[in-house]
């Protein structure tokens, strides 16, 4: 696997030299933790190689603030960021975001085009997927054993003990109403009425009491190490990585599990474009997607990288079953539905923010 | 002044002394002018301008009135109840075609959605159509889309479409502008503002006593122990001081969460089963004990100015003339430290009420302050406007505040060393 890759890595570099220019610097802005790791292990790491230039990894916490202010003030310092899916069309109505010509994307290797290659909905106006990542939950099987379903997340009688849970209505209000009793394909339509949310709400009810907020990606992993809490959601490849990487006992379970895509987006006026999108179509190619996923349990937004998926960086972990899209964990699961969300997130943060601080 | 003085005295070279007197005290003036003119531009331009700028968006939002000037014509004089006229229509169908061409149409999604949820959606699709529709706009439009008949939508715009309004200042204190102009409060479950103020005012005036009732005597020990214990011990106020509040109020977790230090001892001591430990984090009890230790500085080192200038004779003297030791601390020592409570109390209080970090990290739901939810605005919702509304608002509590507190204790009697 390393001596193909080097060997591809090299043939690409010599097919590109000639295309090289004067060595450009650009900011790449992403999550931080394992994922970032991912990312600069199989995206930055290559790119820098082939092309000579040099990417300055930065961290950040999610949200458009930044690049609204950059955007705003007409200084923009990053030029390519990791969003989320509701933010990536967001910022691109508000003009926060430069559109992205999608035919610079390179096509499949077996010549389906780019836009046919990836996932449906994977390339909104001014974004490129990268991954298919989910919201899960997880515990540590040393201690609780036993758990079926999305709904023994919300019975305290059956499993007693703390929940971490994102402090976001998003993807919470949906697990909750697979928790109780919603088929996935009917939970926006419930959210869509007054009825729906309220019950949505209920539900949560049922457990405030003894919830535990994360905001980073990385906390739910240290709340079940530190035994803060019996079962907490979580970003599924941050569980992976602590579970397959550092041997900490935690399990996954896909049931109602909430899909959602993370995206490279472009702040607009940001300098250095032609580097700029040299980056993105290199990093969104077939083979680059696939690498990503030997370092973190994200699914690739292309259809064509599946088959390239191969083990994890430890030598022995097979990844596909770990994929939020293998065939076993899609039994019971929503993808997220960013519309609705576009909507109606002015209005359900804040009943979410006045339900949570009173 | 006797009459002997109205002839005016002369300098040396005949013109009136006093002439010569101004002209050279303006000079100075001007000269002190000049000394000070870049730190006043520099405060202008990079303190109070962008401050000033920021607050007005509280009630300034041309957004709608700017990209869709037509439609905000054509609803000036709208009263918010009547079915909306195709001359209406006709003027949002002209708007949604120029909005798309220059892009704009997303912006304007996002402003009116603000006011009637699910607008977004209805806003980018129908402006997709806009350019393919034909008179009669109103059959058209509502054939398009059902929505574009509620008349819930036209409200929102018509909200939307003032220039100059207090619609996020009725936001930030729990009301709603309807669309003829009348404030009526928002539905229950959306309340939250107000209550958040009053439990930030809450959570201040709670740390600044506690920060009270520890520094004081804290302060007292540092005043009156020799020199070479008092700055050994001056060093542990300001070892704290000196580090930064994230690392602070990451220690405070790891003490006090409930695998935690603290927790570990209770139940080694069987204070508390293993089962049942104490829940002393991520609540509003982590918030007061975080916010308190962070404060206490503020509170000791200006207490500590003050007592150091209070003379021990002044104890000794009453205690001769027969004071008990509590008589000669209440009625002559406490009352000299005044000037440093203070100064102390005005620090803690002004500081605790702007705070967001610790509560956002020790707060969990009910530990959450006013800051939080500006924050919340400002990086995460991106409603600037909203966050602007609640920083004026908060900035006017504190003012109010200030101008009791020199009404009542009077701000000359501070001291701050």
């Amino acid at each position: 696997m390393k001596i193909k890759q080097l060997a591809f890595g090299i043939a690409t570099a010599i097919t590109a030299a000639t295309a090289a220019q004067a060595a450009d610097t650009i900011t790449v802005v992403s999550w931080g933790g394992a994922y970032t790791k991912s990312q600069v292990e199989a995206y930055h790491k290559p790119w820098m190689a082939e092309t000579g230039n040099t990417i300055i990894s930065e961290d950040y916490n999610g949200g458009l603030s930044e690049v609204k202010s950059q955007v705003e003030a007409g200084n923009v310092k990053w030029n390519v960021m990791d969003v989320e899916y509701s933010d990536a069309v967001r910022g691109c109505d508000e003009g926060l975001l430069e559109p992205i010509d999608h035919s610079i994307l390179p096509a499949a290797p077996d010549g389906t085009p780019a836009v046919d290659d990836f996932i449906e909905g994977a390339l909104p106006e001014c974004a490129v997927s990268n991954i298919v990542w989910s919201t899960i939950f997880a515990y540590d099987t040393s201690k609780t054993s036993g758990v079926e379903g999305i709904s023994d997340f919300f019975d305290l009688e059956k499993f007693p003990g703390k929940r971490g849970i994102r402090k976001n209505p998003k993807a919470n209000l949906e697990m909750a109403l697979m928790a109780d009793g919603v088929p996935a394909s009917e939970v926006y339509d419930v959210l869509g009425t007054a009825e729906g949310i309220d019950r949505a709400f209920a539900k949560l009810d049922t457990i405030k009491s003894e919830v535990v907020w994360w905001e980073a990606g990385a906390q739910p992993p240290q709340l079940l190490a530190d035994g803060e809490v019996v079962m907490t959601t979580a970003y599924n490849g941050r569980i992976f990585n602590a579970a397959a990487g550092e041997g900490k006992p935690f399990e996954v379970n896909w049931d109602g599990q909430v899909l959602d895509f993370d995206l490279w987006v472009i702040p607009k006026g940001a300098p250095n474009m032609e580097a700029t999108l040299d980056f993105i179509a290199f990093s969104t190619d077939t083979q680059r997607l696939a690498d990503q996923a030997s370092w973190i349990a994200y699914g690739p937004a292309r259809k064509s990288s599946g088959a390239l998926v191969g083990l994890y960086n430890d030598g022995k972990t097979e990844m596909a079953p770990h994929m939020p899209t293998a065939e076993a964990n899609l039994a019971n699961a929503l993808v997220n539905n960013f519309e609705f969300w576009a909507d109606n997130q002015d209005e359900l943060n804040e009943r979410f923010n006045a339900w949570l601080a009173l | 002044m006797s009459d002997t003085h109205t002839a005016a005295v002369m300098a040396a070279d005949g013109t009136p002394l006093k002439a010569r007197l101004a002209r050279a005290m303006f000079r100075r003036k001007l000269d002190a002018f000049l000394l000070v003119l870049p730190l006043l531009v520099f405060l202008m331009v990079f303190f109070l301008a962008p401050i000033a700028w920021f607050l007005s968006k509280g009630f300034h939002d041309d957004l709608f009135a700017t990209e869709m000037p037509n439609t905000t014509a054509a609803l000036a004089d709208w009263d918010g109840s009547t079915e909306p006229t195709e001359a209406q229509y006709a003027a949002l169908v002209t708007d949604l075609i120029a909005t798309r061409k220059t892009k704009t149409i997303g912006k304007v999604a996002t402003r009116v959605n603000r006011e009637h949820s699910g607008a977004r959606s209805l806003f980018t699709s129908s402006a997709r159509k806009a350019a393919k529709l034909d008179a009669p706009f109103k059959e058209a439009l509502i054939k398009t889309k059902k929505a574009w008949g509620d008349i819930a939508v036209w409200q929102g715009m018509k909200a939307a479409s003032r220039t100059y309004t207090i619609g996020y200042y009725a936001n930030a204190l729990d009301r709603r502008q309807l669309a003829d102009g009348s404030i009526v409060a928002q539905p229950e479950q959306r309340q939250i503002h107000v209550k958040l103020l009053i439990r930030t005012l809450e959570i201040s005036l709670q740390v600044t006593l506690y920060c009270l009732l520890l520094g004081y005597p804290i302060a007292y020990l540092l005043a009156t122990l020799p020199n070479r214990t008092s700055n050994l011990l001056m060093i542990l106020v300001l070892l704290p001081f000196w580090t930064s509040i994230l690392v602070r109020t990451t220690a405070w977790i790891a003490m006090l969460q409930s695998q935690g230090v603290l927790n570990d001892l209770f139940v080694f001591f069987g204070v508390t089963a293993d089962e049942a430990r104490f829940s002393l984090i991520y609540n509003k009890l982590g918030t007061l004990i975080a916010m308190t230790h962070i404060l206490l500085p503020f509170m000791v080192l200006p207490l500590y100015s003050v007592m150091k200038g209070i003379p021990p004779s002044y104890v000794r003297a009453a205690k001769s003339l027969g004071a008990t030791n509590w008589t000669a601390f209440w009625r002559v020592y406490a009352p000299q430290t005044v000037p440093g409570i203070g100064a102390g109390a005005i620090l803690v209080f002004i500081v605790a009420i702007g705070y967001y970090i610790t509560p956002a990290l020790v707060g969990g739901q009910d530990g959450q302050m006013i800051s939080n939810f500006i924050d919340f605005h400002m990086r995460r919702s991106l409603n600037w406007n909203l966050a602007a509304a609640l920083g004026t608002v908060l900035l006017v509590v504190v003012l109010t505040l200030y101008w009791i507190y020199d009404r009542v204790v009077g701000i000359d009697n501070m001291k701050l060393g």
